[in-house]
């Protein structure tokens, strides 16, 4: 039997009226699917390429251009669904392993969406965040157990280094590879704008980004790409990356194809060769371990700054946060399940891992529970949408998040889902120079800041609506949150009670 | 400058060692404090008894004398510089190192040299002058070992799973005795051009006082991997 003919899951339609046959879908689809067949001067498509990235859609000048879902379709079953199917072919013809990018489409539960935020009434007036000083800025990092008084009066604590954002919101791990130099670019000046942070991920940090480096978090992974004392001293934290909430227990594979001439000197190894990050560090085998990786780069700067580790949300999230933050770890970073990538293996994204509401309360609680709260800043992210996700968030616990699916629509991408192809017709997911010339960041730096800054209002507007001035007296406020449409034991772990309750 | 590290903390040790403006240190009576160099460029410092973990950690330019031997995670993610070590060493010796030199005189543990990086003129070495544990070279992306195997004449002097994930560089090993259980991604090829090998035996046997032109008229065997895209058949894309 030849390989199974898979019927592409979306029709390019063109509408001949509009239509000038200016030729521009021709030359932008990086993926080839239109075509113009200059044997019958027809302007034609091979739907098989589109991936519905809508680059076409948006660059036609005459709006001529729609994507549609093909109705193309297998007997209807809802158990041997259509995906399901292809799938099984995809397998039968390759033996590969399948592979998908960006966050799990399976429709799991949304905790964010089944919770509601208070607002005050008569008692404890709401404030105008219009009118009022309204107090959003956080300071991330372990905080004093112990103050003391001076002979003379004064107080003396012990302090440590802290991050401090301007607004509880973050770019999380995109590493330079996995996504282009313009889009770094626009993540380290919007960052630089908004007073936070944006992270290089596992890939090294590219020598034209060092300007940037107080509003950069470095990222240290199993690879070790790209680290050295300067990277490690550029950055105004360091980041452990021990898990990543898309895919909990695996790795990264940077293909060879990807590694260009740049990439190579960023992440030094040679040009073409795989760039392979594990899921283990092999020199880790226990919070032990885990403690000398994190003081050994204390040591290499000086205990200057403050060191974050990241871990994918599993099943014993509490007690491994818990570990984490005897390790001497400044800040955990909880990365949720339905959290996206550049690239993870189908199967492993959409099956591994909890969500982050869950295990965020979850930490939060075993954390103050242990009356350890106060060693550790905690972020959470994977898929954090909105503002309304980031005041929940920080209700549940959290002192701040990390958010980059938002980020890269800001940057123009349309959610395609197919940054494992790097052919990304927006210059994001992509080396190719031509594409990513496409994207101007400062055009994309200044879509962030609009984001962030949009998001920041939103976050004082619910604040005031609760009567809350300050980001602080929200941070595990959970009798800020009722919960709706759950089960008793989803309220016991989220630490919430019911509407109406 | 002379430091007596006996009872001393790691961070009041390595504080000292920051804080101080001299090109030269000594440090007598170590037992296992960690981070020694970590970071650090420019020094000669001389270490006397055991130090710990994560000696020269990301180290950029010294160089490390041990007169003693050296625990787990010697020059991790080390970028510059020389370590030598008058002993053997525990595991993962040269974690994802980017260049310099490591001088084991003895044995090494499990994972010497894994992650090695490779770019341009930044060729990280490491010379192992006994036998080296399991998981040598794992997911090795560039750089160059050497394990000499005195002392081990006639047996195998690494270990199980050596070169697994190796997809850059080149591991050297004295002697003939290829390991059985070899990745199919790796390709042994027998020495006959030792110009590469040559200098790195040489400086070892500076360091130690072997004999170089007796090892160097020894046969070596090397690996290498055959594909620089170990995982380009595993996976199928989804357009999703």
């Amino acid at each position: 039997m030849n390989e199974t003919y898979i019927m592409p899951d979306y029709e390019i339609v063109r509408n001949a009226e509009r239509c000038v046959r200016c030729m521009a879908c021709v030359r932008l689809c990086a993926n080839g699917a239109h075509i113009f067949d200059e044997k019958r001067g027809v302007l034609t498509a091979d739907d098989s390429k589109c991936v519905n990235c809508h680059y076409c859609v948006a660059n036609c000048p005459t709006k001529a251009i729609k994507i549609v879902r093909s109705d193309h379709c297998f007997k209807p079953s809802a158990n041997y669904t259509e995906d399901v199917i292809k799938d099984i072919y995809r397998q039968a013809d390759t033996g590969g392993v399948l592979l998908s990018s960006m966050g799990t489409t399976k429709s799991y539960p949304v905790y964010w969406d089944k919770m509601l935020v208070n607002a005050s009434q008569v008692t404890n007036p709401p404030i105008d965040p219009l009118r009022e000083p309204m107090e959003i800025r956080t300071f991330l990092g372990k905080k004093p157990e112990t103050v003391k008084y001076r002979a003379d009066g004064r107080l003396e604590a012990e302090t440590h280094p802290n991050l401090m954002l301007k607004t509880p919101i973050m770019f999380s791990a995109m590493s330079y590879g996995s996504i282009s130099k313009n889009a770094h670019i626009a993540l380290a000046r919007a960052a630089e704008e908004l007073g936070t942070f944006y992270n290089t991920g596992e890939g090294g940090l590219h020598e034209d980004l060092y300007q940037y480096g107080a509003n950069t978090i470095v990222q240290v992974a199993s690879g070790r790409f790209g680290v050295h004392p300067a990277y490690l001293n550029a950055g105004a934290a360091i980041e452990i990356k021990m898990g990543q909430g898309a895919k909990p227990g695996i790795g990264g594979h940077l293909p060879g194809s990807k590694i260009g001439e740049d990439v190579s000197r960023t992440r030094m190894i040679p040009k073409g060769t795989d760039a392979i990050s594990p899921a283990p560090h092999h020199d880790i085998y226990s919070i032990e371990d885990l403690r000398q990786l994190v003081f050994g780069l204390k040591e290499a700067t000086d205990y200057k700054k403050p060191v974050i580790v990241k871990i994918a949300a599993v099943h014993n999230i509490a007690a491994i946060a818990s570990g984490i933050a005897r390790s001497g770890a400044d800040i955990i970073a909880i990365d949720g399940f339905r959290g996206g990538t550049g690239a993870a293996p189908t199967r492993i994204r959409d099956n591994v891992g909890i969500p982050i509401e869950l295990a965020l309360a979850a930490v939060d609680t075993r954390l103050r529970d242990e009356g350890i709260r106060g060693r550790v800043g905690l972020v959470a992210g994977g898929s954090v949408r909105s503002s309304a996700d980031v005041v929940k968030a920080i209700a549940l616990g959290a002192d701040a998040v990390y958010i980059a699916t938002p980020a890269l629509l800001a940057m123009g991408c349309h959610l395609c889902r197919s940054c494992h192809g790097g052919k990304c017709n927006w210059g994001i997911a992509t080396q190719s120079p031509e594409l990513v010339a496409r994207l101007d960041p400062d055009v994309a730096r200044e879509r962030l800041v609009n984001l962030v800054t949009a998001w920041s209002r939103e976050i004082m507007e619910m604040m005031g609506g609760m009567g809350i001035n300050s980001i602080e007296a929200l941070r595990g406020n959970r009798l800020m949150l009722r919960g709706i449409g759950l089960t008793q034991k989803e309220l016991d772990v989220l630490g919430i009670r019911h509407a109406g309750e | 400058m002379r430091i007596d590290a006996k009872g001393m903390h790691f961070a009041a040790l390595n504080g000292l060692i920051r804080d101080s403006a001299d090109g030269e240190i000594v440090i007598d009576n170590v037992l296992g404090q960690r981070y020694i160099a970590a970071g650090a460029a420019g020094r000669h410092i001389v270490v006397r008894g055991v130090p710990g973990n994560a000696l020269g950690a990301y180290m950029n330019g010294c160089r490390v004398d041990v007169y003693g031997s050296a625990q787990d995670a010697v020059g991790d993610t080390m970028n510059d510089g020389v370590i030598v070590v008058h002993g053997s060493c525990g595991d993962t010796a040269g974690y994802a190192m980017r260049g310099g030199r490591i001088f084991i005189e003895g044995d090494a543990g499990y994972r010497v040299g894994i992650h090695m990086k490779e770019y341009g003129s930044a060729v990280p070495c490491i010379v192992v002058g006994g036998r080296a544990g399991s998981y040598l070279g794992e997911y090795q992306a560039g750089g160059r070992i050497v394990v000499l195997g005195i002392g081990s004449e006639g047996r195998q002097c690494v270990g199980d799973f050596t070169s697994t994930g190796m997809h850059g560089g080149k591991i050297y090993v004295r002697g003939g005795c290829i390991p059985a259980d070899l990745p199919r991604q790796t390709e042994v090829r027998a020495v006959t051009d030792k110009s590469e090998l040559a200098p790195l035996v040489r400086d070892f046997c500076t360091c130690f006082g072997f004999d170089a032109d007796a090892l160097l008229a020894d046969d070596y065997f090397m690996l290498v991997p055959s594909t620089a895209y170990i995982y380009k058949t595993l996976y199928v894309n989804r357009p999703d």
